[in-house]
């Protein structure tokens, strides 16, 4: 039954991708594209550009691309279901472990080592993004660098320090501002 | 309803649309939703502490699936107990699932649509700039109150992942493991004492 082996392969996916968006892409073409056989190779690549340029987690994306090609809305739902219920059981579980014992010496130590670990790995991911968006590609170079990506970045940081700007407007207003300016120096009006 | 219940739905009512929210802006990977989180819940709300969010995050980056689902989970069992993660997790769900199953009929004209990627391209630097604004306020206390450890801490596990690409999870149980042998020798010493 295809309700059923759709729930079942996102719910793998769900399960054994540990790690964030890059470990869940193998493992969804594995199930997607070798195993079931529901996406040909060059749907997979569509796909994984599309989950790129829409927000969201990867493993829901593919889910719902999939679950809508094979069987259409209950597909889409039954499928993005398979790909959370483990995040759902696992997390509440570590959650009731935390709360319970957060008061604890030991636990007390341990997370207050993890927490500055913690932050470097979001500085990493922040200055990955960084990169990218700086130069293009992503590749140290002085014909990549884009000085319009380095202002709006730099400009978007001092707002944000320095004012009580909620983040997604600054966000937006980014994406924006980059399009006019690139179409300004695009016509010649400059 | 009683007064009790009316405060509790309406948490749950605003959980679920500040994961709506955030969930349909977010773009570019798990930490991203997660540095909103903090500044929804804990600058915002003050729902959360600040220490409490980061250990959302590294329970969320450290357990299987979605690390935007993880936390939502997380987040959502604190708020409100089942309905709460029915709540967060719905909130985060939606957004993706509706995007997609409309951009998938008209893939084509979106993902060559040359406007859509200079957008995309430009909230880049956004992006950048808000993870590390959070960055920064995370990271104000230890560097104010000159703690040595902690600031080494972040200095080897950013190096460790951003130059030597070694594996997030792994970094985190080092740290978890450096956290245990400290509380180790520390009882020690309160032992000989």
């Amino acid at each position: 039954m295809i309700y059923l082996k759709l729930f079942l392969a996102f719910l793998q996916v769900g399960l054994f991708s540990v790690g964030g968006g890059y470990a869940a892409i193998a493992l969804i073409r594995e199930q997607v594209v070798d195993t079931n056989m529901w996406l040909t190779m060059s749907e997979f690549s569509d796909l994984t550009t599309i989950a790129e340029m829409t927000p969201g987690p990867i493993a829901v994306n593919a889910a719902t691309f999939v679950g809508t090609k094979i069987a259409g809305l209950p597909g889409a739902l039954l499928a993005t279901a398979g790909s959370i219920l483990p995040s759902c059981i696992i997390c509440s579980l570590l959650a009731f472990i935390y709360y319970k014992y957060k008061g604890a010496k030991t636990l007390q130590s341990i997370l207050k080592s993890i927490r500055p670990a913690t932050i470097g790995l979001i500085l990493s991911a922040g200055l990955s993004i960084l990169q990218y968006a700086v130069f293009s590609n992503g590749e140290l170079s002085f014909s990549s660098f884009d000085i319009i990506s380095l202002v709006i970045f730099v400009a978007a940081f001092i707002i944000l320090r320095k004012t009580k700007l909620s983040p997604i407007p600054v966000m937006l207003c980014s994406g924006v501002i980059y399009l006019i300016v690139n179409l300004i120096f695009q016509g010649g009006i400059l | 309803m009683s007064e009790k219940e009316n405060s509790k739905t309406r948490i749950l009512l605003k959980l679920f649309f500040s994961m709506l929210y955030i969930s349909t802006f977010t773009f570019g990977g798990g930490f991203v939703i997660v540095t909103l989180m903090k500044k929804k819940f804990v600058d915002e709300y003050h729902w959360i502490e600040e220490q409490e969010m980061l250990d959302i995050t590294s329970i969320a980056q450290s357990s299987p699936g979605a690390i935007a689902v993880n936390a939502a989970v997380i987040v959502g069992k604190k708020l409100g107990g089942i309905m709460g993660i029915i709540a967060a997790t719905l909130g985060t769900v939606i957004p993706p699932l509706v995007i997609i199953s409309v951009i998938s009929f008209f893939y084509n004209a979106f993902s060559e649509n040359p406007y859509v990627a200079l957008i995309l391209k430009g909230m880049q630097a956004g992006v950048a700039a808000v993870i590390l604004d959070v960055v920064c306020s995370l990271s104000k206390d230890y560097v104010k109150n000159r703690k040595i450890f902690e600031i080494i801490l972040i200095a080897v596990s950013f190096t460790a992942v951003f130059f030597l690409k070694i594996n997030v999870i792994l970094i985190i149980l080092c740290a978890a493991a450096i956290g245990f042998v400290t509380v180790l020798i520390k009882n020690k010493k309160a032992v000989k004492k």
